[in-house]
């Protein structure tokens, strides 16, 4: 493990995440300040559509800043699957031409994927004091959910970006689950809206919904169905903790293998 | 392995698929798979190279393009993984495959030092520390706030190579990319390499540019087609190498002509033969042909010292004499040997008419000595004559 955070690897991986974040919003007016505006002005949209227009969050307290987290965490998942995805083949010269540790490279993109993470959590703390939202003693959970999360997307990032080297198709395929996803998981909607009990373990047996749920519950409201009440404190709430754990194994280990060959491949 | 070995490369080879068309589609991947047909060729790179590189050594490696070369540098930089063998490596070594390997055009100077910096292995703490030195020595001070794609080649190439001087491993692997841009930069590159030398440092210098091995290693090793043709001293590798170079350029000649073959070289002075000659002795470089077809043939010669430098060079075309046509006979060159004591070799050629095309080639054909009757240096004893200008 040590091996892992030398000297070298850090300063490398803080050099790749400054680069890529200069280079994100380069020749953009604004700059930076995308990373918060863009998800700020989503949320814009998708409340004037959810909350006015189809009321879909009434009797949920809070629903505005439940809804915005729940679009932030998603987004979150997106842009670091997505960009870890392309990180590989995107650093083919390096690859080529020196011997970094690959796994430095879906590392580092990841943890751009965390700034933004961590500036739109900012403007939801602003929200909450806002809209005056209490929060209990049990925000001491929190980083176990985003810990959850990111271990999740960090899983599929090295399974992607290594299958991404040899199957360029990966992408597209990637976008439609990502997109399927999106509806499968309580965003928009709160999960009491669906009535079907069934229905309501299935969709908590993803981690992002499971988790998202968690976060609420702890942040937002208590009114938030986690998946302690809806399997009634039975085995089945650990299921996603455990596709966590086998995403990852099976990321890393086909990561590991397939590294080996990723300077011919590309 | 011995304590003086510091790279082991044993029986090392490897082989790329290539396929006819890349399956790079999940579609064709599975539609492959059904078929069976697995359409690819199997292209053996490096085919059981074996070799050891000792500490403080300056080893080249010598190879036309498609030699190998590049493949084992990879190797040997653990960028790519052996199909077969082992290597072994004791320190740390730090591969330069090209200069400026992730430079980012949109970023400033300054940001790309910081980056390449941290690639090559360097904290931002101790890129500061260099920081001043690196751009001074790059002759960039102005330009460091611009955008890295504002810079001329010839800036980025100084910018790439005065971060990469700075590199601390145990063992060096440098490829011939180095030494491209202006000659200003190439005398740069060639102090850089003097320096390791001097500093005994293990160096592994890969290139196709026989000048630099015969100047800087101690040991190199010729590669062809992915196997090792020989290993030795820079002069046994210059002449392999040039000698495997002409081989293929007369068989691919020799294809549709089997003309002008160079039969025998001779050396006289007054008709006899002598290898012994004083500085500024003439002496006469008889070539004999057969020439079976009936070609017009011209004739080359060329004198090289015995640490292979090319002294002297002429041949019948650009001294303007008439091309020869007869079946078999010989010609002479009058030569003043102005040259400087030590031995020295001679290699002959027929060439065609227009004195492009080589019908025969004989490195070696013949060798003679000067003795040491001047004391002077260098390659030609030029005339000289020592005035004393003060009253």
């Amino acid at each position: 493990m040590i091996r892992y955070i030398s000297k070298e690897n850090k300063a490398l991986i803080s050099e790749l995440v400054r680069t890529d974040f200069k280079l994100r919003y380069q020749g953009s007016v604004l700059g930076y300040a995308w990373s918060l505006l863009r998800p700020l002005l989503i949320f814009i949209i998708l409340y004037i559509v959810f909350v006015k227009f189809l009321k879909l969050g009434n009797g949920v307290p809070h629903y505005p800043v439940y809804l915005l987290l729940g679009i932030v965490i998603w987004n979150f998942f997106v842009e670091m699957t997505m960009q870890s995805l392309g990180s590989i083949v995107g650093r083919g010269d390096l690859i080529r031409k020196i011997k970094i540790p690959r796994w430095i490279i879906v590392i580092s993109s990841s943890f751009g994927a965390l700034i933004n993470l961590f500036l739109n959590l900012i403007i939801i703390v602003i929200f909450m004091i806002i809209g005056k939202v209490s929060v209990s003693y049990d925000v001491i959970l929190l980083p176990l959910f985003f810990l959850e999360i990111y271990i999740f997307a960090l899983g599929l990032s090295f399974f992607l970006s290594a299958a991404f080297v040899k199957y360029r198709d990966i992408n597209y395929i990637w976008e439609v689950i990502l997109q399927a996803g999106f509806y499968l998981t309580p965003i928009l909607y709160p999960l009491s809206k669906i009535t079907n009990v069934t229905f309501q373990k299935l969709i908590l047996l993803n981690p992002v919904a499971q988790a998202l749920q968690g976060l609420r519950y702890v942040l937002i409201t208590k009114s938030t169905l986690i998946s302690k009440t809806v399997f009634g404190g039975g085995w089945g709430q650990y299921i996603p903790i455990a596709i966590v754990f086998v995403v990852f194994i099976i990321g890393v280990l086909f990561f590991k293998k397939e590294s080996n060959y990723f300077a011919e491949n590309i | 392995m011995d304590d003086s070995v510091v790279i082991q490369v044993d029986n090392v080879s490897k082989n790329f698929k290539l396929p006819h068309e890349k399956t790079q589609t999940i579609k064709s991947a599975i539609v492959n798979f059904y078929s069976r047909n697995k359409k690819y060729e199997i292209q053996k790179a490096l085919k059981n190279v074996s070799f050891e590189v000792k500490k403080g050594e300056f080893f080249g490696i010598v190879g036309k393009n498609g030699s190998g070369k590049s493949t084992l540098l990879k190797i040997l930089a653990g960028i790519y993984r052996p199909t077969e063998g082992a290597i072994n490596i004791k320190g740390k070594l730090i591969p330069f495959i090209e200069l400026g390997v992730g430079f980012s055009p949109e970023l400033s100077g300054r940001e790309n030092v910081y980056l390449n910096g941290a690639l090559l292995g360097f904290s931002r703490n101790e890129m500061n520390k260099m920081y001043d030195d690196i751009v001074s020595f790059a002759e960039l001070e102005r330009f460091m706030d611009q955008k890295l794609k504002n810079y001329s080649s010839g800036m980025q190439v100084r910018l790439a190579f005065s971060i990469a001087i700075r590199a601390q491993g145990d063992i060096l692997v440098l490829d011939e990319v180095l030494a491209v841009g202006d000659l200003d930069f190439q005398q740069k590159c060639f102090d850089y390499f003097s320096e390791l030398r001097e500093k005994s440092r293990t160096v592994i210098l890969v290139t196709h540019d026989m000048g630099s091995v015969l100047k800087f290693c101690d040991r190199a090793m010729f590669l062809d087609t992915g196997t090792i043709q020989k290993i030795g001293k820079p002069k046994l590798i210059a002449d392999a190498y040039v000698e495997k170079n002409y081989e293929k350029k007369i068989e691919k000649n020799s294809k549709n002509t089997k003309v002008a073959h160079i039969s025998s070289v001779e050396l006289t002075q007054d008709g006899k033969n002598i290898t012994n000659y004083n500085t500024g002795d003439y002496c006469y470089i008889t070539l004999y042909f057969s020439n079976p077809e009936l070609m017009k043939i011209h004739f080359g010669f060329q004198i090289f010292s015995n640490e292979g430098t090319y002294c002297f060079g002429t041949n019948s075309k650009i001294e303007g004499m008439k091309p020869v046509g007869t079946s078999k006979g010989s010609v002479s060159l009058k030569i003043k040997l102005d040259l400087v004591p030590g031995q020295y070799t001679i290699t002959t050629a027929t060439m065609g008419e227009n004195g492009i095309k080589i019908y025969d080639y004989k490195p070696n054909s013949s060798s003679f000595m000067i003795r040491r009757t001047v004391q002077t240096e260098g390659v030609a004893n030029l005339k000289q004559e020592w005035i004393n200008t003060n009253v």
